[in-house]
């Protein structure tokens, strides 16, 4: 278990002082992939940082390998970083050395006699599927291949934490879809827990169980990636959860839409789970006296189920909308009429 | 053929004169290159935000390279004059320029290395650290591998110019190819003796630049 207490980190600069991260309390469970989203300049980049001591905090301590990282130094904090994998947004890589060498690179520094270095590297290679690559050098490599090395050389000395510094940012969507299909594969193979900022929901939907949503140096809203999504509290969390579920384009039928029906009412239903999967629709229009319009719909895959979205338009008399909304919220459908603004 | 166009080149006493300035700038240039990067290391290293970050260090390392690298080359042989007594035991022949040749260059190769060393991608050197790396091993398996072209291209450039303190130092007393041509040479009115120092010296600023050139771009795999 990773535990993160009373965490500060302030930054002396010439115009003054800068807390980056303020008073964060965090408790992630062993295996967990835990997600921490936020904007720039939210502080989950320093918080990251203090995860393996990349940076000190001010104040607080953070347990991540049985050990308080921010009291230990010199090799004893070595020691507990060989435990800490890390993966950075632009690789990191050596470009001196193949993909091979940058892979036994931290073997090197761990000790790992030369025999037994070139068997684990083969075994990384093969982990992250890059048979044939080993002897390359990473400017002959693809950005998701360089992240590969990035992985296999963070997993190199069998950590049981892997640190993600926005570890797809600078990746194209595809890639970052493989990428993240091999985070989880590396998460259920070897059962490492891993932590990953980001500021795109999409990374989070797609792998996380719990998320962090940072703004401003303190954790405003955490939870399972379900529930987020499902009832976002916080301005913030909304807009992110709006990054995936509602996009430009959405916003912009909704508002067409809107002009083009004044009258009746445009409805966002939420399908979490169960719900998603039930035949709603259908017995809403065989039950409804309402005039049913299905505008637009999305589906996300979290780690804990689906999460859907759809808009419809509901016409009919204001008794017949009211029973319509009130049948669907019956049947654990989140209602949220889409108001004329 | 030769004797035609350099009737006063004497090719034994040409051919010895090389090997003494090819000796000067090979000893001084191995010292040079041990210092330049110990220097250069230290430079960075006690820079603001690096692994050693020490403000006064800096200033002082700093203060030393940029004295020694502003006083003219000539100027500096005649200082140190004292110096290469005791060290050398003698102020004429070849080993007599040398420390003069270390001293003059060493600083500028720092500040090459420094450069080079600035070069490198901050992440990388972080990368190390997240993997629990010592100083030691950022030094020898991060900072140096990944600024050798740097490091390559600069011992090039110095020795070019290195090449070009021996001819000075050759007028002064330090033998070489630049006191053959000062002294058979100039001082005989022999212009041809003084042509034909100058086109060895080329040959081998020529050769130098080559050799440097090819192993930067073996060793660059950017």
């Amino acid at each position: 278990m990773i535990s993160v207490q009373n965490v500060k980190k302030i930054f002396q600069s010439k115009s003054g002082k800068i807390t980056a991260v303020d008073n964060v309390n965090l408790e992630i469970n062993d295996g967990e992939i835990f997600g921490v989203i936020g904007y720039s300049g939210a502080g989950k980049s320093t918080l990251i940082r203090m995860f393996n001591g990349l940076e000190l905090p001010t104040s607080g301590s953070l347990n991540i390998v049985g050990k308080d990282i921010a009291k230990i130094r010199g090799a004893e904090l070595r020691k507990a970083r060989q435990e800490i994998g890390m993966i950075f947004q632009h690789f990191n890589l050596l470009w001196s050395r193949t993909v091979r060498e940058n892979i036994a690179f931290p073997l090197e520094i761990a000790k790992v006699p030369r025999s037994k270095r070139k068997q684990r590297v083969d075994e990384l290679i093969k982990l992250v599927g890059l048979e044939g690559r080993e002897d390359s050098y990473p400017s002959q490599l693809s950005g998701g291949q360089k992240q590969r090395v990035g992985i296999a050389r963070a997993l190199a000395n069998n950590p049981k934490v892997l640190l993600c510094d926005e570890a797809t940012s600078a990746l194209d969507p595809e890639t970052t879809d493989a990428i993240l299909d091999l985070l989880v594969d590396i998460n259920k193979k070897l059962g490492l827990t891993i932590i990953l900022i980001t500021h795109e929901m999409h990374v989070i939907q797609k792998i996380c169980h719990r998320v962090a949503v940072m703004e401003e140096g303190n954790i405003v809203e955490i939870g399972s990636v379900l529930d987020i999504f499902q009832n976002p509290q916080e301005s913030i969390t909304k807009r992110f959860v709006g990054q995936v579920i509602e996009t430009e384009e959405t916003k912009e039928t909704i508002a067409n839409l809107l002009g083009k029906f004044p009258q009746g009412k445009i409805v966002k239903l939420t399908f979490i789970g169960e719900a998603a999967e039930q035949p709603i629709i259908t017995r809403l229009i065989k039950e409804s006296n309402a005039t049913i319009n299905i505008l637009q719909g999305n589906i996300s895959q979290t780690h804990d189920g689906a999460y859907g979205t759809l808009f419809i338009h509901l016409d009919g008399t204001e008794q017949e909308i009211t029973t319509a909304i009130q049948f669907l919220r019956n049947h654990q459908v989140g209602v949220e009429v889409v108001a004329n603004d | 053929m030769i004797e035609t166009i350099f009737p006063n080149v004497d090719l034994i006493k040409a051919w010895e004169k090389t090997i003494e300035t090819l000796y000067m700038t090979g000893l001084s240039l191995l010292w040079i290159f041990l210092i330049g990067i110990i220097l250069g290391l230290l430079l960075f290293l006690t820079a603001k935000g690096n692994m050693w970050e020490n403000q006064w260090v800096n200033w002082i390392i700093a203060a030393i390279v940029n004295i020694f690298r502003s006083i003219p080359f000539v100027l500096l042989i005649v200082l140190l004059l004292p110096v290469t007594k005791i060290i050398v035991g003698s102020i004429i022949g070849k080993e007599a320029a040398i420390p003069a040749l270390i001293i003059g260059s060493a600083p500028f190769y720092a500040r090459m290395v420094e450069i080079g060393l600035r070069e490198i991608n901050k992440g990388v050197i972080e990368a190390a650290r997240a993997m629990g790396a010592k100083t030691s091993t950022i030094i020898f398996k991060v900072l140096i591998p990944e600024s050798l072209p740097a490091l390559v291209s600069g011992i090039t450039v110095t020795a070019i110019a290195l090449v070009g303190y021996t001819a000075i130092a050759g007028v002064i007393g330090a033998g070489g190819l630049g006191d053959y041509a000062y002294l058979d040479g100039f001082s005989r009115k022999d212009n041809d003796v003084t042509i034909f120092a100058t086109i060895v010296i080329l040959l081998i600023v020529f050769i130098i630049q080559f050799i440097g050139d090819y192993i930067t771009t073996k060793l660059d795999k950017r």
